[in-house]
């Protein structure tokens, strides 16, 4: 099939940021240590000018470009918008910690413009080759990105262990993918689909190569077992690129699963779907117990994202489309939540200080009572206390769990939530009820302490208007 | 027919007994030669199925060019392989049985029963005049546009990072900036002409007195 210059309307936000990520790339060669802060402007010009872009191709329906394998439909709209605002609030929350670092260089906006642009195109993919591409656009960007801070040796390790895990989970989800091509003869989610209605469970190469697909989703998800990266990797990482590796690309990932498990492998739902429930338990067990014995708060979080990954699951396995349209909801609202609790992490570690254990944060109530706000509301919402969104999100995915006939899970579910909420409540106990360690000063930007404000406000009016975030996910799959 | 099948496992039990000695080898060196050979016994087989081109970028970038730069990187490391066996050993037992299951399950699915001819005709050939560079280029640049651009866009990522990783500024390094070397003006620049008083020769115990001649005038 020819090139068709059509083709390049669909994939503007995408085009839109490869442009953003050249020009910085471009100017940060003429800049003055002094002049970093026009990296900044741009970046985030350029973020703004693809959210802008993807309100002007949006439409209702699917526009499929590039011989197919790119696809513009709700589902791409909605999360690659998602995608973008996190990423903007990650720019404005870091940049005193990376500039007190000596990190504020053009490099490290132009990698995470190019791993926005992964994600974008994960988000649209509609064959196999595009996402994976998609994925390895992210993956060697977070990589690079996990060691950006050469002098330190906890990232280079970091940044060592996700290498090597991560490129096994690609390894593996290639041989998936492989399998999957050998059983229909295409890369495309529709061929592939087309495969699955005709043969079904009995076509056993189908099956097997599910089996390693679905492995590669959980490692990117990092689901128990496939978890291990992520611990050492929430530890070792600079605090701004922990906040980049738990929101964004959980969307990510989740577009990933909704594009591969239901509309490439829906017919194989009773199989995944088994195979989801014992990802899901196993998941929000090991994070919710583990979480309880940690010290260091970034690896704290991250036994939190495990335990999250566990719920995204529970609306996933349900199999219906209110199943898929919390999950995309609780997805959505993890990311701004965890995007706003390393948010507070990155603001505080300035001044010479750098917050890694639990105590770092003692007292915080007393040094800014308004950071503390937002980070006892992070929490809450995690913990899924009201009227926070957490709340609903948990709801949400318990109802649709429930209304396929899985009570058990539901109350498995639950439990473990109530465990989850003793580690997030005893930050806040720490926040307002502890005598601060430090006496250090915080000093805040204007521009993050409005960020961080929207964020936080975010959480708490989506808990009491949830309707029209649901309702958009609630159009992606009915 | 009979001549292409056993040239199939000819080079299928060169590849294979190669990738086993490259995992096996005690020295890196011979492990990345043994890789060279995995590679070009891998390229013959894509010759047997009439991927020409791929056959030869095989052999050219690969053995070419990327092995060769491996084989440099391997011989400046100083790589510590008792460290790494004591490893090994103690996770064989978990991983051998790992890998017992996972062949016995691949067998059972990608088996003949799966995979076998009757269920996939065999491809009919090309004609020799068929030019299996210009379809390749043809897809790429049609059907494949979208994901070869991507590709594109991965490479100049992994130059990025490399860069940002490995790229540091030593103050102490010396180095010769050709720009200005060109740059030098005949006479004034090259040559520098210094006013100086002619020595007077300085008796011998004076000069040790004084600890050198710095001083004379």
């Amino acid at each position: 099939m020819p090139f068709e210059s059509a083709s390049l309307i669909a994939v503007l936000p995408e085009l839109v940021l490869l442009i953003t990520a050249c020009v910085v790339l471009i100017a940060d060669l003429y800049l003055r240590d002094d002049q970093r802060g026009l990296n900044h402007t741009l970046t985030i010009l350029g973020l703004g000018a693809a959210l802008g872009a993807i309100g002007l191709v949006s439409e209702p329906g699917a526009t499929l470009a590039f011989s197919a394998s790119f696809v513009r439909d709700p589902l791409s709209d909605v999360l690659k918008g998602v995608i973008l605002v996190v990423n903007l609030l990650l720019f404005v929350y870091s940049r005193e910690y990376m500039r007190e670092r000596k990190l504020w260089v053009g490099e490290y906006h132009a990698l995470i413009l190019f791993a926005t642009l992964g994600m974008l195109i994960m988000v649209s993919a509609n064959s196999f080759l595009t996402l994976y591409l998609g994925l390895e656009l992210l993956a060697l960007c977070l990589y690079a990105l996990v060691a950006f801070d050469r002098e330190s040796t906890v990232g280079a390790e970091a940044a060592m262990k996700y290498f090597v895990l991560g490129a096994l989970g690609s390894g593996l989800l290639l041989y998936g993918i492989s399998m999957l091509y050998g059983a229909s003869g295409g890369f495309g989610f529709a061929e592939v689909a087309e495969q699955v209605i005709a043969d079904g469970m009995s076509n056993k190469v189908l099956t097997l190569g599910m089996v390693f697909v679905l492995i590669g989703v959980a490692f990117k998800f990092g689901a128990v077992p496939f978890h291990t990266w992520m611990p050492d990797v929430y530890q070792g990482a600079p605090t701004p690129i922990v906040l980049l590796i738990s929101s964004a690309p959980k969307v990510a990932a989740f577009a990933m699963a909704v594009r591969i498990l239901i509309q490439a492998l829906g017919g194989l739902q009773p199989d995944w779907g088994q195979i989801l429930i014992i990802l899901a338990v196993l998941s929000m067990a090991l994070g919710n117990v583990v979480a309880v014995a940690q010290t260091n708060i970034k690896r704290m979080l991250a036994y939190s994202t495990i335990a999250h990954v566990g719920f995204i699951f529970l609306g996933l396995l349900a199999g219906t489309q209110e199943g898929y349209a919390a999950a995309m909801f609780y997805t959505i609202i993890y990311a701004l939540m965890s995007a706003g609790a390393f948010g507070v992490l990155a603001m505080l570690s300035t001044q010479g200080a750098d917050v890694q254990e639990l105590t770092d944060i003692k007292g915080l109530n007393d040094r800014d009572s308004w950071l503390a706000a937002m980070m006892a509301l992070m929490m809450f919402s995690m913990a899924g206390v009201p009227p926070a969104v957490g709340f609903i999100a948990k709801l949400l995915v318990l109802d649709a769990v429930v209304s396929i006939g899985l009570t058990w899970l539901a109350v498995v579910a639950v439990a473990f939530s109530i465990i989850g909420a003793f580690y997030y409540l005893r930050v806040v106990k720490m926040i307002y009820f502890d005598q601060p360690t430090t006496e250090l000063p915080l000093a805040i930007s204007g521009d993050a302490r409005v960020a961080i404000s929207i964020n936080g406000m975010a959480i708490l009016l989506l808990g009491f208007f949830p309707a029209t975030l649901l309702s958009l996910c609630e159009n992606v799959f009915y | 027919m009979g001549f292409e099948k056993f040239l199939f496992y000819l080079f299928a039990a060169i590849a294979l007994f190669a990738s086993v000695m490259v995992i096996t080898r005690r020295n890196p060196v011979h492990a990345a030669l043994y890789l060279v050979l995995t590679f070009v016994s891998t390229a013959a087989l894509w010759l047997l199925i009439e991927a020409e081109f791929l056959g030869i970028v095989l052999v050219l970038v690969y053995v070419g060019a990327v092995m060769v730069l491996f084989l440099f990187v391997v011989m400046m490391l100083d790589i510590d392989i008792a460290a790494m066996r004591a490893q090994f050993i103690r996770y064989l037992p978990l991983g051998l049985v790992v890998t017992g299951l996972l062949v016995v399950n691949l067998f059972l699915v990608l088996g003949s029963n799966h995979f076998g001819l009757e269920l996939f005709a065999k491809p009919v050939g090309q004609p020799a005049d068929y030019n299996n560079t210009a379809e390749l280029g043809m897809q790429l640049y049609t059907t494949y546009l979208y994901p070869f651009e991507i590709a594109a866009v991965i490479l100049l990522v992994a130059i990025i990072a490399a860069i940002r990783l490995t790229l540091r500024r030593r103050l102490d390094t010396k180095y010769q900036d050709s720009a200005q070397q060109v740059r030098v003006r005949k006479g004034a620049d090259r040559v520098r002409l210094v006013e100086m008083p002619s020595e007077l020769p300085q008796p011998a115990e004076y000069s040790i007195k004084t600890n050198g001649g710095e001083s004379n005038a």
